[in-house]
């Protein structure tokens, strides 16, 4: 089962930067960060299968596929959450901005790239301390109380919690915890935001807002999503990767995956065959 | 059929009634304990009991203000020793140690805390006594906090573990190091919990006696210093109630009384902090 037996998928190209790029995109999309060739092990156990692909610069990617098809894990490595993992390994490239990724001081890499994870999870601190938490460990130059309203602002949040900063972020509800830590991690000013499905501990009407969050955000960063609900891949992204056991099967700009899939396993999985 | 089940019917309410009996039981002994102690040590109870020295051999009245500041020097002390290594292990343990390592020191932790407390003492005295030939409050405080060190070790342990893991990733993710991750989330998640442990541990060892006969020892005046012998309640105690004098007999009730409410109280402050809830929700 290695990526190199199946048919050639166009986004598996050697990595040269633009040819990792989604396919038939336009020549101007700028990438964010290139992941090339990448396997990625849980002790023996191999997750990831020469998976290479482009992030796209203040767009919106998701990744999708069923459970355990290494979406997340993938997702992990962009931020190097999985280093926190015992025998956790990683092996081929991730460059943002051109640069290796693994070869950076963790803690400041960590810094440029945000995560939000699928359940929320709000220190047991005040909405205020938990948006300033990045930024008193970063030793932020900037006022706190501007950045931290700065940051309740870009996650809609702001108006819903303005009179109550000091309360605990324990009050409120599970809609409004997930936007707060999107405040939270957006508070660092991150060039990347990781989110990983964001909305599966929340209602619909929670999951409409955070959905509409995350295209207005986009101006503010690159944004990547895990997901396995199909229809939010589809209205919320601009370019979404399907994963198979570890394997990327197809990178497509999204309406193209959803309409003419190019391999008949997505289309067997975006038609509800399997997953 | 029917006598079947009269037969099961009695069973079942014997065993209830049994089981009802010996919950009364095990409660009511803390009440007997405390009502007795009342009993006779009450009437003993006096300002004088808390402000003066005990009385010469033969005088009635006089005090044991030089035990209770002796007690509270010692648990000072013990809780210097025993808190900062016990805490500082229980963040090794829960935060950075796996597996085998983990086991071990785990095992070791309740091994130590199972070491009765008249061989804790005899290993203190062989170690802070014996050298220096002189008995000594410090002594007395190494081997309280020697006891103190698995007590806190483990139950701060416990508590942190109870944090969820998504806090150390969210802080993480934020790009904080490992330390500051323990330092402003993890332990301040924990700390109704870490403080309650502390509580418990000094409450356990406030009324040890044997690790104190042979290093503290005991004294009838005010200790003149950290190196020199000093009175405690538990000690005191000791050797009041096996005194020959009906005034002596009256004054060990009341120390153990003072000593029993102190422990009490500590408990009940201990559940309190607690009860106002951790303060993550469990996942």
């Amino acid at each position: 089962m290695h990526a190199s037996a199946r048919p050639a998928v166009s986004v598996n190209i050697p990595p040269i930067v633009t040819s990792a790029a989604p396919r038939d995109t336009s020549a101007a999309l700028s990438l964010r960060m290139t992941i090339s060739k990448v396997n990625f092990f849980y002790g023996s156990k191999q997750t990831l299968f020469d998976v290479s692909m482009g992030i796209a610069t203040n767009k919106v990617t998701s990744l999708i596929g069923p459970s355990g098809c290494g979406k997340s894990t993938l997702l992990r490595t962009l931020n190097r959450m999985y280093e926190i993992v015992r025998g956790a390994r990683l092996e081929g490239e991730i460059l943002l901005d051109g640069q290796n990724i693994l070869t950076q001081d963790v803690t400041s890499y960590r810094r440029r790239v945000g995560m939000v994870f699928q359940r929320p999870n709000p220190f047991p601190k005040s909405i205020f301390d938990n948006v300033a938490y990045g930024l008193r460990i970063n030793g932020s130059k900037t006022p706190i109380s501007e950045a931290v309203e700065k940051s309740l602002r870009h996650a809609a949040l702001w108006d819903e919690v303005k009179d109550h900063l000091h309360k605990s972020a324990y009050e409120l509800s599970g809609g409004q915890q997930q936007r707060l830590c999107i405040a939270r991690a957006l508070a660092v000013e991150p060039e990347v935001l990781l989110l990983d499905e964001p909305c599966s501990a929340l209602d619909p009407i929670s999951t409409a807002k955070i959905e509409e969050l995350l295209v207005q955000l986009k101006d503010l960063c690159t944004i990547v999503t895990v997901t396995h609900n199909m229809q939010q891949a589809a209205r919320i992204s601009d370019f979404t990767a399907f994963l198979l056991t570890g394997q990327l099967i197809e990178f497509s700009p999204t309406p193209q995956l959803f309409t003419t899939p190019g391999d008949p396993r997505t289309e067997a999985y975006i038609t509800g065959r399997f997953g | 059929m029917n006598s079947r089940l009269r037969w099961r019917k009695f069973v079942s309410g014997f065993m209830l009634s049994m089981t009802g009996v010996c919950a009364l039981v095990s409660v009511a002994v803390l009440f007997f304990i405390l009502g007795y102690l009342v009993y006779h040590g009450g009437t003993s109870i006096s300002w004088n009991f808390f402000t003066k020295l005990p009385a010469p051999v033969g005088e009635s009245g006089g005090g044991m203000a030089n035990a209770i500041l002796g007690s509270g020097k010692l648990l000072l002390l013990a809780t210097l020793i025993g808190v900062p290594i016990g805490f500082f292990g229980a963040i090794y343990l829960a935060e950075f140690s796996g597996g085998t390592i983990a086991f071990v020191i785990r095992y070791a932790a309740d091994l130590l805390n199972g070491v009765p407390s008249i061989v804790i003492g005899i290993f203190a005295y062989s170690l802070a006594v014996h050298p220096f030939k002189q008995y000594s409050t410090l002594a007395g405080g190494f081997a309280l906090g020697l006891m103190m060190i698995p007590i806190t070790l483990r139950s701060t342990e416990e508590f942190l573990r109870g944090v969820p893991n998504a806090l150390r990733e969210a802080s993480m993710a934020l790009g904080a190091s490992k330390w500051k991750t323990i330092a402003s989330v993890i332990v301040p998640a924990a700390y109704r919990g870490i403080l309650t442990a502390i509580l418990l541990a000094f409450a356990r060892v406030a009324g040890e006696t044997a690790p104190l006969l042979f290093t503290a020892l005991g004294n009838q005046f005010w200790s003149r210093g950290w190196n020199q012998p000093t009175a405690s309640l538990p000690v005191m105690i000791y050797n009041y109630a096996l005194g020959p004098y009906e005034d002596w007999h009256r004054q060990a009730w009341a120390a153990g009384l003072v000593l029993l409410v102190l422990i009490l109280v500590i408990n009940i402050v201990a559940r309190a902090i607690l009860s106002r809830g951790i303060a993550v929700p469990r996942s």
